[in-house]
């Protein structure tokens, strides 16, 4: 890995699909060596912001910029040995073998007479022994469990060994123990290489747990940004989500924990409600 | 040499996830290192790295294999096809004739006559092959090769409009139309962020439109011009001669290397758009290459035989079975294809006496059923797209 690491952050950023504004004048500087979980609603702009970041979507105004640089003017290679992104579930083709995609994730290292070298060997094989893939490695990953799956691809991600990691819902269609999984995988990854890694991620408890630094997005702008305590709060919740809550204290690790409300089911209120 | 599918491990490790994933969990995150390299078994099959130079890759031995039985089989193929014929030549004399010996008349009908049409052939599959491996690698979609999209319908069109319309009767109009099509299908289809499924539609919509167009051509052709047209309906190496090898040898000659070259990209196209840019593939610029070159094989293999139907679906999606890889390997794919057409050549040669069947009609009813069969298949599999 790397010693440097680089700086990621938006600055007067707005995207848009056409006819659509997506993210409007958003600020945001990633902190880095740390897991940054971004939370919103539905099509608050989470994913879109996050493909900007890895300059997946070119900005409509604005920039983003690695190191002081706008990413979509530097060569895309040079962005890919700095920035690795994990869409949203992506599609393996069918047979291709766990160990051939996660050497495909050294592909900003290769040139055409450097295909495998002992970099890329060593790179692949550990990232298929941090992510528990190693056993795995020469079977076909379309028949894997969802939760293999993931892990496979993130293996990939981690081949690619760039100081920056960003991972869009990287918890999508993975049962509980798998989430817990990918979530931990996440964290190694943050504290043994002092990887920068941001996130998109669906549940806020999760978020709370796992992350060090949350940005919450409503209809494209930043409602709130911070440590944990700061942004799960039944205020921010309530403006970002709609939703009355009320925060506790997860008595496992020891971060703001949110219990939603709603209209039923609720101590005190009469069945028929 | 350790076949890639032969680790006995891999196999009981199936439901490890399932019912023994508390351990499985837990040894996760303390499994740093990994196997050092260079001890232990080989990460991957066939992966060689040269000492001296900064040289290194990965060719799997089966993929090496596959190649080897190929061109022993396509070279068989094509001294047995060159052998055969109104007057039957020995195979020692056809081999003393493509070294250059000079036994009399045999060599002359060997090398004249009977060995312009064979290369045709071959260099026609390979082409036909190579073309749809990459569409269909780039498109993740097996059914999204050239035949079905409509390039080789493009340029049929294109050549029958050119002799009914008397603007000329030229293999460069086959070209021109390959090119007009795909920039067609390119502007209605890609430019919008098209997934395979996408361009498969529109392609075959394009197909149609261009069949209809040819149909109504020929509703105008006067006699001596169908008969002329026919031969470009189907594709046909018959009676080619070193005027055709020339152009064709030199295309593929060209583009092949080429695309070999360009594999690098097209590894990361097959994981998706997103996936590629993320890795650092220039993703517009090598789709547009792949796909100009793609397009060039198809182009002049149409203007030399005209659209030999169903060699670029079926032969890629062979040579990736045989190869046992997840998407077409293009050399494979080149020599499956050139081994398809020969092989079908000689069919159509005696398949049925005095006929004189062109080979688009052999290889049209062997893809047209391997079609039905990878159509049952992604069927079955929930993975048609």
């Amino acid at each position: 890995m790397t010693a440097h690491q680089p700086e990621l952050r938006a600055e007067g950023l707005r995207l848009a699909y056409p006819g659509r504004i997506v993210v409007e004048d958003l600020d945001l500087e990633l902190p880095t060596g740390r897991i940054t979980a971004i939370v919103g609603a539905n099509a608050c702009g989470k994913s879109t912001l996050l493909r900007a970041l890895a300059r997946l979507m070119p900005p409509a105004a604005g920039c983003v910029r690695l190191d002081g640089e706008a990413i979509h003017t530097l060569p895309t290679r040079q962005v890919a040995r700095q920035v690795g992104i994990l869409p949203q579930s992506p599609v393996t083709p069918a047979g291709l073998t766990v160990v051939d995609l996660v050497s495909r994730g050294r592909s900003p290292h290769q040139s055409w007479w450097q295909q495998w070298s002992a970099a890329d060997e060593a790179a692949v094989s550990a990232a298929l022994a941090a992510t528990g893939m190693t056993d795995l490695a020469h079977r076909p990953v379309d028949e894997l469990s969802g939760g293999q799956r993931q892990r496979a691809w993130i293996a990939m991600a981690v081949a690619q060994e760039t100081p920056v990691l960003l991972l869009d819902e990287p918890t999508t269609f993975l049962d509980l123990s798998h989430q817990i999984d990918v979530l931990d995988l996440v964290v190694d990854l943050n504290r043994r290489d002092g990887r920068t890694v941001v996130m998109v991620l669906h549940d806020l408890n999760q978020a709370g747990r796992y992350a060090d630094h949350l940005v919450a997005l409503k209809a494209g702008r930043i409602a709130a940004q911070g440590g944990p305590a700061a942004v799960i709060t039944p205020e921010v919740v309530a403006d970002v989500f709609d939703v009355d809550c009320q925060v506790t204290v997860d008595p496992v690790s020891g971060t703001p924990l949110i219990i939603p409300g709603g209209r039923h089911h609720l101590l005190g209120a009469s069945a028929e409600e | 040499m350790t076949r890639r599918d032969t680790e006995p491990t891999t196999h009981d490790a199936a439901p490890a996830d399932r019912n023994a994933t508390p351990t499985d969990r837990a040894a996760t995150p303390t499994a740093r290192a990994g196997t050092p390299p260079g001890r232990g078994p080989a990460l991957r099959a066939g992966a060689f790295r040269m000492s001296a130079l900064p040289i290194s890759g990965v060719v799997p031995p089966r993929t090496v294999a596959v190649c080897l039985a190929l061109i022993v089989a396509t070279f068989g193929v094509l001294c047995v096809s060159l052998a055969l014929g109104d007057y039957p030549v020995s195979l020692p004399d056809v081999l003393s004739a493509l070294v250059g010996g000079d036994n009399g008349g045999s060599a002359f009908i060997v090398r004249e006559l009977r060995l312009p049409r064979a290369l045709t052939g071959l260099l026609v599959g390979a082409a036909f092959a190579v073309s749809g491996a990459i569409f269909q690698t780039i498109t993740r979609n097996p059914l999204a090769s050239p035949d079905m999209i409509g390039i080789n319908a493009g340029a049929t069109t294109a050549v029958v409009g050119g002799i009914v319309l008397g603007v000329g009767s030229g293999a460069w109009l086959g070209v021109l139309g390959a090119l007009a099509t795909a920039a067609l299908i390119y502007l209605l289809a890609w430019r919008r962020g098209a997934s395979g499924y996408r361009i498969v539609l529109v392609g075959i919509g394009v197909a149609w439109m261009c069949t209809s167009a040819t149909d109504y051509l020929l509703t105008h052709a006067k006699l001596h011009e169908a008969q002329e047209a026919f031969g470009w309906l189907v594709g046909s190496i018959n009676g080619r001669g070193w005027e055709t090898v020339g152009p064709l040898a030199l295309a593929v000659g060209l583009l092949l290397p080429l695309v070999l070259l360009l594999t690098l990209w097209s590894r990361t196209l097959a994981l998706g758009d997103d996936v590629a840019r993320g890795l650092g593939t220039p993703v517009q610029r090598a789709r547009f290459g792949l796909l100009l070159a793609g397009v060039g094989l198809v182009a002049f293999a149409t203007a030399a035989a005209g659209p030999v139907l169903f060699v670029a679906l079926a032969a890629p999606q062979v040579a990736q079975r045989l190869a046992g890889q997840a998407t077409p390997p293009p050399a494979t794919s080149a020599l499956t294809g050139a081994f398809m057409v020969l092989v079908s050549d000689l069919l159509a040669r005696y398949l049925i006496p005095d006929a004189d069947l062109p080979v688009g009609v052999v290889t049209g009813a062997l893809g047209a059923a391997f079609l039905l069969w990878l159509l049952a298949r992604a069927n079955r599999a929930g993975a048609g797209g």
